[in-house]
């Protein structure tokens, strides 16, 4: 126990003074009043959102349908949602940012630096672990199943647990801008920054417990997403003649399961610096940082991969499907993605040239990473040369991977000038290297995750999205992020420090003024993708898919209903070859009704993932704030929860065939009396879900 | 003043012609507006270029030195050669889209076509001989400029020492020190150990040479040379906390005379840099302007790195009591173009 007092002990360091708001009341300056803002927007959002459910009595509805529903693309679909709402949230922070800089030119601008550097430490740590990392695990959630013919994942209880992990370390991120303050030390959180010794708030804890439940959730997925494509595929379905968006999703898998332990591991020692009084990473008892930076970047290099390759198989899906051609160079492509997947483990040290190792350890990792640019090359030129030939719709997904395909190329570029060591010493830890991350990432990650969202959307739900507003969005994401970034790529060859508060060369100014206007523009792309949805729900009669195969697309996830049903296919299909649905339009076997229907047995409901993820969040608010009896309870409650499961037998439902009967039928009666679209109006309302089968 | 004349000059020219855009031709309304709307566009790209020559000078592009001389050397070569790689690319995406577009009915439709030998050859060898020839500039530049080599001829020994949010340049042959200004002699190599009082820091001088971490328990190393006098900034770039946008430094490269004439001076400085006034200089301060010190504890550097080693405890300085070191953690410090006074 902390102290003699009794809130000591039920509250552990807890204190008003821990609650923005009490902030903001006894020092009223902008940059408090910004935190206060930021933390009333959460509780706001947080209760006027319970106020909607209750009002709309869904709390039932919810519960039982989608919180502690097994089903994969329930899961996906709730992933997703999750990397929204922090997409939203990191991408204000960006605005502030950039905000923040440009009117800091020789004065303080409008945030403290303390509160500048949570907003650089938050921003990073939301867009990676918490945005890209729930999307594209939502996505692969998602369509990998219907891709390979299975009805679920592997392990759909697993699946569930690590849905929640990820939504209880959101929370986490969310509750640090209410309750307290988050790390100042970058989503890298150096050491010995991070240590209690230079960071005594409970800060560094928030980002380490909310980073730590991201991670094992992300290592269960990885397991979930390599066992399913392992294990059940449709007979058939040979590795070679999975889409490619399964083979980017394997190599991803596997990434995740060799990276993200790496990342517990440093996570876990610098907690038990802060907590337990060791000293693997402090300056002194033989502690050493290199350690960390080490362990860090052995995670966080696959990292990169690991969000870069599901938007690689994303674009392979979309130019092929919008092309209305075969992919270019299948072999190449899922060789080309393998080797990007071995070489993302043998580069982590270009993330720190500058620490003194000797020019031949250099000189290896440099042309070692240089190296990648050979297969990422590879894939560009593939998915040219599916254009080459082709018949090219400019739709919004496709519109995304025209403009992936040009500004990733700029982003290689400066990434072999990062990759040469000599020049790395020049502009790393400047702005140089902001700019050529996100040049990587917004491109290769963002546009991907978003082209995929606007791809695979009709399938989803049944009704196509909005594409002038579409349009408009990833206009905004293209423009906006050209504006915001290229400036930084001036600033940093001109020395400019990243993460810093303030700057003292006017010389900077129009650069920063540019990508402020970029910020802006961003911001606008991220508000239009919400009005595209509203639209598009709002006009859904209109723009019904539900035979859905609205784009003639290639996959077996376009040949059942939009939305699928709980059971993804009626049979299991039989797999003859690569495009597998492409081939049975083509010879006129799609849409024929099943000889013999049977009983489909489905996971049951269950509420243990959901238990055990917030437990695990409320157990990680615990230790934030030394509350010892939160975390003895909701750990045990987190023991208890997986052992009590493990004993369960009945975790098993059965659909009557004749459910299944039914629902089939009825489908298929939609898709005989459905007009077939041509692809000159597969943006127009005939299109019904059913495409025509020219060629 | 070259520069800003180029600068005045093009802006001229650019104005004379917006002003008077009919003057040069005098077609059609559309064939004018689309005319307005381009030079526009390109007074906007021209002044955003000019001004990015402003700021780029800043940096390695317009080196003071041997060592970010042969950096920016190189960055021409990578630039360069990687315009192979991507021109291609940056060709082929909008020219194939386009052609191959829906509404383009005179273009072929193979949709059953995806593979060519060919084709495979022309996407895996050509980019893979350029990362060879990459690799082996690369291999020899890395070697090259390596930061603990060191440049020919006798240099100058310099400890720095890096502390939460200033530098200690400490001159152990001299005996003296000097905080948040680096004072090197021009022409001549300059050979720096580096080592931190506090957390991780990364040295920058952006137009004399590239970084090196300076971490506690350890001593990095860093060469560097300036060719001719002048001052120019020099910066933390690995963010230590709150008064990490402050901890930049002058580094001014004198002459000979300049030189022997500020040595003079620094041994005329009454204070002496040892134990106490360390501790008094590691607390998680910024420093007004920089300080002298006209004498120096023997051995102060290696007794920081092994202080780290043994027991190191960061904070326990911020207990000891203060000297009248001006010190402040107010950031109202004028600054001229990125650099303190």
């Amino acid at each position: 126990m902390t102290g003699p007092t009794i809130t000591g002990f039920l509250l552990g360091s807890l204190s008003w003074g821990a609650l923005p708001f009490v902030r903001a009341w006894r020092e009223p300056n902008i940059s408090e009043i910004i935190g206060a803002g930021a933390g009333s927007i959460v509780v706001i959002g947080a209760v006027v959102t319970i106020a909607l459910i209750t009002w709309l009595q869904a709390w039932e509805y919810l519960w039982t349908q989608w919180f502690t529903s097994l089903d994969h693309k329930k899961i996906g679909i709730m992933y997703i949602v999750i990397a929204l709402v922090m997409l939203s949230r990191a991408l204000i922070e960006a605005v502030l940012i950039r905000s923040q800089q440009a009117a800091a030119i020789n004065g303080p601008g409008f945030v403290e630096p303390g509160h500048f550097a949570q907003l650089f430490s938050t921003h990073g740590s939301i867009m990676i672990f918490f945005m890209a990392m729930p999307f594209l695990t939502g996505m692969v959630n998602y369509v990998v199943p219907l891709q390979i013919g299975a009805r679920d994942m592997a392990f759909p209880y697993l699946n569930s647990v690590g849905l929640w992990l990820t939504a209880g370390g959101s929370g986490l991120m969310m509750a640090s801008l209410v309750v307290g303050e988050f790390s100042t030390g970058g989503w890298s959180g150096y050491p010995p920054y991070t240590e209690l010794n230079f960071s005594g708030g409970p800060g560094p804890d928030y980002w380490i417990w909310a980073i730590t439940l991201a991670s094992i959730g992300s290592t269960t997925a990885g397991i979930n997403i390599a066992c399913t494509i392992y294990k059940f595929r449709a007979p058939g379905m040979t590795f070679l003649r999975m889409p490619l968006f399964c083979w980017t999703a394997v190599c991803t898998a596997i990434l995740m399961i060799f990276a993200m332990p790496p990342l517990t591991v440093a996570t876990a020692l610098l907690a038990a610096d802060r907590y337990l009084g060791t000293h693997f990473f402090t300056d002194d008892l033989g502690g050493n940082m290199m350690n960390y930076v080490n362990l860090f970047w052995l995670f966080g290099h696959p990292e990169v991969y690991i969000v870069v390759l599901p938007s690689f198989g994303v674009y392979s899906e979309v130019v092929s499907a919008f092309s209305s051609k075969e992919l270019y160079g299948y072999k190449s492509l899922v060789i080309a993605t393998m080797a990007i997947g071995v070489l993302s483990f043998t580069v982590w040290l270009h993330h720190f040239f500058t620490m003194g190792q000797s020019a031949d350890i250099n000189a290896v990792f440099g042309i070692a990473t240089m190296a990648i640019a050979i297969p990422t090359g590879v894939k560009i030129y593939d998915w040219i040369f599916t254009m080459f030939r082709g018949e090219v719709r400019f739709t919004p997904p496709m519109v995304l991977s025209l403009a992936f395909m040009v500004t990733f190329v700029l982003g290689g570029f400066t990434g072999v000038i990062l990759a040469t060591p000599p020049l790395n010493y020049m502009v790393h830890n400047t702005l140089f290297v902001v700019a050529h991350f996100h040049n990587m990432l917004i491109p290769g990650t963002l546009y991907g995750l978003l082209a995929g969202y606007m791809y695979w959307f009709p399938k989803a739900f049944g009704f196509r999205l909005n594409e002038r507003l579409g349009w408009i969005s990833a206009g905004c994401w293209i423009t906006g992020f050209y504006l915001a970034f290229f400036p930084l790529y001036v600033l940093g060859a001109s020395g400019m420090a990243r993460r810093t508060h303030e700057v003292f060369d006017p010389a900077f100014r129009p650069w920063l003024y540019v990508a402020l206007f970029g910020a802006f523009v961003l911001f606008t792309a991220l508000v239009t993708l919400f009005v595209q949805l509203f639209v598009s729900i709002r006009d859904r009669h209109a723009n019904m898919v539900a035979v859905g195969d609205p784009w003639d697309a290639r996959g077996l996830e376009w040949s059942v209903a939009a939305p699928p049903p709980e059971w993804n296919f009626a049979v299991i299909p039989q797999v003859e070859s690569r495009d597998a649905f492409y081939w049975r339009k083509r010879n006129r076997e799609a849409y024929k009704p099943v000889d013999h229907y049977q009983d489909i047995e489905l996971p049951k409901p269950s509420a243990c993932g959901v238990i055990v993820g917030l437990s695990a969040a409320a157990c990680g608010f615990g230790l934030v704030w030394r509350i010892w009896w939160l975390v003895a309870l909701f750990g045990a409650v987190v023991v208890a929860t997986v052992i009590i499961r493990s004993f369960l037998r009945d975790v098993t439902r059965t659909i009557p065939a004749a459910e299944v009967e039914a629902f089939d039928r009825r489908w298929l009666a939609q898709a005989h009396y459905a007009k077939p679209v041509s692809r000159q109006r597969e943006m127009s309302r005939r299109n019904e879900g059913l495409a025509e089968w020219t060629a | 003043m070259q520069a800003s004349l180029v600068r005045v000059m093009l802006l001229q020219l650019i104005t004379v012609y917006l002003a008077h855009p009919d003057r040069l031709c005098g077609a059609s309304s559309i064939v004018n507006r689309v005319r307005s709307i381009l030079s526009g566009a390109i007074l906007t790209g021209a002044a955003l270029s000019l001004a990015g020559c402003g700021a780029l000078n800043r940096g390695f592009l317009f080196p003071a030195g041997p060592i970010a001389g042969a950096i920016r050397h190189e960055w021409i070569v990578v630039c360069f050669i990687m315009l192979f790689v991507i021109g291609p690319v940056l060709l082929l995406v909008p020219l194939v889209a386009w052609h191959y577009r829906l509404s383009n009915t005179r273009s072929a439709y193979r949709p059953q076509w995806g593979f060519s030998w060919s084709l495979e050859g022309l996407i895996w060898i050509p980019p893979s001989a350029i990362v060879v020839i990459l690799a082996a500039f690369l291999w020899r530049d890395t070697h090259r400029l390596d930061p603990y080599k060191r440049l020919p001829g006798h240099a100058l020994e310099i400890q720095a020492i890096a502390a939460d949010w200033k530098w200690i340049f400490i001159y152990p042959e001299q005996g003296i020190a000097s905080v948040n200004r680096l004072v090197i002699p021009a022409g001549r190599p300059v050979h720096l150990s580096l080592t931190s009082a506090t957390v991780m820091q990364s040295i920058l001088m952006p137009r004399l040479a590239g970084q090196i971490y300076a971490m506690a328990g350890m001593r990095t190393q860093l060469s560097l040379q300036a060719d001719r006098s002048g001052r120019f900034l020099g910066e933390n770039v690995q963010f230590n906390g709150m008064g990490f946008q402050n901890e930049k430094f002058a580094v001014d490269a004198m002459d000979g005379a300049e030189y022997a004439h500020w040595l003079a001076e620094m041994h005329a400085e009454p204070d002496r840099l040892g134990a106490t006034e360390y501790e008094t200089l590691t607390r998680r301060t910024t420093l007004p302007h920089p300080l002298a010190f006209g004498a120096v504890e023997p051995d102060l550097f290696d007794h920081v790195v092994m202080l780290a080693q043994k027991s190191g405890h960061a904070l326990e300085v911020e207990k000891l009591p203060a000297l009248p070191l001006p010190m402040a953690v107010s950031r109202d410090v004028p600054h001229d173009q990125g650099m303190p006074p």
